[in-house]
């Protein structure tokens, strides 16, 4: 394995890392709100790591630019999926 | 590492499947067979066959998804969910007996078919007649037309079925509940930012299913999930029923099939095409399908019409 190999197999794990946290904390966290947090942040952190190792692993402009794009439409999809349960969380508590 | 890939799929499809088949709890079922779809068009992604992946994606974990929550919904609300009474056992040991001789009939009829390389050869002698670069389009709209016609008929008379159950003093009335949302909240921003992308990945697909993956039925799920989401985000309510230019746009797909289906009857062969003039005729079809399945899909999720006209 090259330098860049190495790199890449790094930011991999780093990814692999953010979605165990995520999917660690979607288990143990307490309340919707806190597992939301796990669930939408660290897994799109993770994501984001995965994308860029994919891209570099390729390197390829085209296939990086539409990987950038994937990762982006899913932090927009989480973000939004995310303010809906909670605010359907926080109706089903009695607020609001 | 492929095959490690592979057989860890494998794993997964069969966990999905026995959890979406074996939970007690209804709404889990929804959600496993749901995570299933998503599973089996990653593995139609490693067998190489994208355009299926995208059909399954779009409407086997999609479209279905989104109707099965609904009908749970609407069992929900009607209180059929408090009765989940588990059967009694022959009932459940016959049920058994019946999915285990489906099973073993498919497995039979797939093991025995010739070859591993199917109509692959046939397919692809033939491809160069109909100017098209996409195989699956090739057999989808000439060479098993008569399926597709039949499929996309399918569609419409699920559509009719689900009208047929508008109470009388609704009937060509609005469908579904009136979505209100803040004008300035994250849905109606999020109902404002994706639906131009939407069209655009849309009108890629059908302008691509020519010659490389994509088609009607995948463009036409992404046209209902636009739409789908424009009423959820309180953008614009769903369309009155009665509607004589919906209802031709629900039509339009299958009647321009039928169109060219009956011509070529009248010039020698149903569904064939005059040479020369296959891949413009198929295009025509292939387009004017797309609107109807994206308004079929998105009128089925939407249900009958909840609201007088």
């Amino acid at each position: 394995m090259n330098a860049m190999e190495w790199f890449i197999a790094g930011l991999l794990a780093l990814g692999v890392f953010f979605y165990v946290a995520g999917t660690v904390g979607l288990l143990r966290f307490p309340d919707t709100h806190s597992r939301l947090h796990a669930l939408t942040k660290a897994d799109n952190l993770g994501l984001g790591f995965i994308a860029i190792a994919a891209g570099l692993h390729w390197g390829d402009g085209w296939i990086a630019g539409k990987l950038a794009l994937v990762w982006l439409l899913t932090l927009f999809a989480a973000g939004m999926a995310a303010q809906l349960v909670a605010r359907a969380a926080l109706k089903a508590e009695g607020g609001e | 590492m492929s095959l490690a890939f592979d057989l860890a799929l494998c794993a997964l499809i069969l966990g999905a499947a026995g959890l979406a088949v074996a939970g007690r709890n209804l709404f889990g079922s929804v959600v496993f067979y749901i995570v299933y779809g998503v599973l089996i068009a990653l593995a139609w992604v490693s067998l190489g066959a994208a355009d299926v992946a995208l059909a399954e994606a779009a409407i086997g974990a999609g479209v279905t998804g989104v109707l099965l929550i609904g009908a749970w919904q609407g069992m929900k609300d009607a209180g059929g969910l408090e009765a989940e009474i588990t059967k009694s056992l022959p009932v459940r040991v016959l049920a058994g007996l019946g999915a285990a001789a489906l099973g073993a009939l498919i497995g039979f009829a797939v093991l025995s078919l010739p070859g591993h390389d199917g109509l692959t050869g046939p397919v692809a002698e033939n491809q160069p007649a109909l100017d098209l670069g996409n195989p699956v389009t090739a057999v989808l709209l000439s060479f098993r037309a008569y399926d597709t016609l039949l499929e996309t008929l399918v569609l419409t008379a699920a559509l009719a079925a689900v009208w047929s159950l508008t109470p009388a003093r609704f009937w060509g009335g609005i469908p579904g509940p009136k979505h209100t949302t803040r004008p300035d909240g994250v849905m109606a921003s999020f109902g404002r930012l994706l639906p131009p992308l939407g069209v655009l990945v849309a009108v890629y697909l059908v302008w691509a299913g020519a010659d490389q993956p994509g088609g009607a039925f995948q463009a036409g799920t992404v046209l209902a999930a636009v739409w789908i989401l424009i009423v959820l985000a309180g953008l614009r309510d769903e369309p009155r029923l009665s509607s004589l230019i919906l209802r031709l746009i629900v039509i339009a797909g299958p009647l321009v099939f039928l169109g060219a289906g009956l011509a070529g009857a009248l010039a020698g062969l149903a569904l064939g095409y005059p040479e020369g003039h296959a891949r413009t005729l198929i295009l025509i079809i292939e387009y004017a399908l797309t609107l109807s399945i994206a308004a079929t899909l998105a009128l089925l999720i939407a249900g009958p019409a909840r609201r007088a006209p």
